[in-house]
């Protein structure tokens, strides 16, 4: 007992001191001090060298923390203490934080290299006029498959997904309205449908899929396709992305009939303090050689239009991640829909979800 | 004196049960009664006593974990048995328990490679020459891993229950003529009910809402109220909605302790 005791105490101080020691170390970075940046970002979702150009340019450090989903990343900033100077939401997320008085607009005339952004990639529906967001990726949800198991050209169309020869071959991402989106476009249905009608159709149509689906899992379906669990796969282009660096025979499509189009947006949360910090990085971000650096490392499309052309050919000549301006007219974004509405969505995918 | 001295050992429990016991379960009683736009109603206990939806769910949680305590039970009860009777029954029970110290996520991601498609399992069926099988995302492997994991919680009380069971028991008994299969069922297995109860009890009772196993290795085939607690918390934000769930889970234990409860009291007397 005395030496468990003992071994108890022995921890706690260990603990202690290395909790003390990391306090000391961030204090020395210093968050309050006016040469920072602080950016809340999603993990791995820039490149560090970029920060350490930024540093040597401007002379601004940037304390990057991240989070890993939209909404963990609201609850953090709603509940206030923290001060972050941008963070990196989700278009619906966007909107979300809009409307909840989150966020601070962009004042123009501090902004330069705005006219390096493609104009599909501007003036979408959930910042008209980007008032408060710039995009900082986009992409687009798609099929992933194995070209072991599918021949190359062979997937198309959502609709292939309900053939039979697919029987336990697809995996889905967990993701109501991802899942329940490509259901509504197979239908021919807008993927921010509130027609409770069309939605109840669309799960009935994934009930008809339940044979074909392997499994619904979450970020787990990268590491699965990777190790060729399953033959083909429904999710995001930038998780495709890296599925691909880990194994050449997969590929990805974007169905031409349309898709669900995302973007990730740098904004300035109600939290910040830094603003002369906060625009000498947008400015920096928005030059091309930096956005195409940050792109070729982060692996996902970039909305700034130089950007793209000084990507190697092999990547700007990608039609699934670069498409063509016909399928990208296609592509729609999420809006933000009311409480109830996303609860509708819920529901109905996880009836779906439990249809054997 | 004597009583401010008492009062001081037993504040302590008081503040940590009122804070971390009775203050959560309140909130979640509390938070049960509102709906996602903060109003008071009683909407959320109709959706789900109405809902075809929640109570499949609720009848699937229950008979997976009916299984699972089945099948741990009835691998847990013979090894049990058999590591009392061994000589250094310490350091093998040791090994039992080596596992749970092993965060469960990891354990998880372990089964992942052993029964992926190029998994381990399936690399050995192949040097037998058997056809390589898929294994994730079935509800066998779902139960398997979910039985292997509550093991170790089932095996120690009734572990317990055995040592402290006193040799001239079984030696009466067979001196009396019973046979061993008779010592076992009439001496033995009704002496460690009370362990085999809180075994039960340990294990139920969290199998009711294992929703990261069900994830990763059923694959979402298989939806329990903790995946539906989850989606309620992380993905809807309908905190009422998730925390009405939360109270149907928990009275559903407050019965299964009951229900376990009472019958042991009768046995003893």
């Amino acid at each position: 007992m005395k030496k468990f005791i003992i071994a108890i105490v022995v921890l706690l101080a260990i603990c202690a001191g290395l909790g003390l020691g990391s306090h000391e170390l961030t204090k020395s970075t210093g968050d309050s001090s006016s040469k920072v940046l602080n950016l809340y970002n999603w993990g791995d979702y820039i490149d560090p060298s970029l920060l350490t150009k930024f540093q040597k340019e401007t002379g601004y450090h940037v304390n990057v923390e991240t989070f890993d989903s939209n909404e963990a990343m609201y609850t953090k900033i709603k509940q206030g203490g923290t001060n972050y100077d941008l963070t990196v939401p989700s278009d619906y997320m966007v909107q979300k934080m809009k409307a909840d008085h989150m966020l601070i607009p962009l004042d123009k005339s501090k902004l330069t290299g705005m006219s390096h952004y493609g104009a599909s990639f501007m003036n979408k529906s959930f910042d008209p006029g980007n008032r408060y967001s710039i995009p900082y990726f986009w992409g687009t949800l798609g099929i992933i498959y194995n070209d072991k198991y599918i021949k190359p050209g062979e997937l198309t169309h959502w609709d292939q997904l309900w053939h039979s020869k697919y029987r336990n071959d697809i995996m889905l991402i967990d993701s109501a309205r991802d899942i329940m989106g490509f259901s509504l476009i197979s239908q021919g249905h807008s993927v921010n449908t509130t027609n409770t009608k069309e939605l109840i159709a669309a799960k009935n149509k994934l009930n008809r899929l339940s044979p074909n689906v392997k499994a619904v899992v979450a970020d787990e379906i990268k590491m699965y396709m990777a190790e060729g669990e399953a033959p083909i796969a429904v999710d995001w282009s930038g998780e495709a992305t890296e599925m691909m660096s880990q194994n050449a025979h997969l590929h990805y499509v974007v169905p031409t009939e349309g898709s669900n189009m995302w973007f990730d947006n740098l904004v300035i949360p109600k939290t910040a303090k830094h603003f002369k910090a906060i625009y000498a990085f947008l400015n920096f971000m928005n030059k091309p050689e930096n956005a195409a650096q940050n792109a070729k490392y982060i692996g996902y499309s970039t909305p700034n239009t130089d950007a793209y052309k000084l990507l190697p050919k092999s990547v700007r000549d990608n039609k699934q991640f670069y498409p063509p301006k016909q399928v990208l007219d296609k592509l729609e974004v999420y809006s933000n829909l009311s409480a109830k509405k996303v609860q509708q969505y819920n529901d109905l995918y996880l009836e779906f979800k439990m249809h054997h | 004196m004597k009583k401010s001295f008492r009062a001081m050992f037993y504040t302590p429990y008081m503040m940590w049960l009122a804070l971390f016991v009775i203050a959560p379960v309140g909130l979640i009683v509390y938070y049960s009664f509102f709906n996602i736009s903060h109003q008071f109603t009683f909407d959320n206990y109709a959706t789900f006593f109405r809902s075809g939806t929640y109570l499949t769910m609720t009848a699937n949680s229950v008979l997976y974990a009916f299984l699972i305590t089945l099948i741990s039970l009835l691998i847990s009860y013979p090894m049990a048995l058999v590591i009392s009777k061994l000589k250094h029954r310490d350091l093998w029970i040791l090994l039992v328990i080596l596992p749970t110290w092993i965060n469960l996520l990891l354990k998880a991601y372990a089964f992942i490679g052993l029964l992926s498609h190029d998994g381990l399992v399936n690399n050995l069926f192949e040097l037998v020459g058997l056809p390589a099988q898929h294994m994730l995302f079935t509800d066998t492997s779902f139960i398997l891993v979910a039985s292997y994991i509550q093991i170790p919680f089932m095996i120690l009380p009734i572990y317990n229950s055995l040592t402290d069971i006193s040799d001239s028991y079984i030696k009466a008994s067979h001196d009396l003529g019973a046979t061993n299969w008779q010592t076992l069922t009439k001496i033995i297995i009704p002496m460690t009910m009370p362990g085999i109860k809180s075994g039960v009890q340990i294990v139920f009772i969290p199998s009711l809402s294992l929703f990261m196993l069900s994830r990763l290795i059923g694959g979402n085939k298989i939806i329990t109220l903790g995946t539906a607690v989850e989606e309620h918390f992380l993905t809807t934000m309908n905190w009422g909605m998730g925390s009405t769930i939360g109270v149907v889970l928990i009275i559903s234990m407050v019965i299964v302790m009951l229900f376990t409860n009472t019958k042991r009291k009768r046995g003893r007397n």
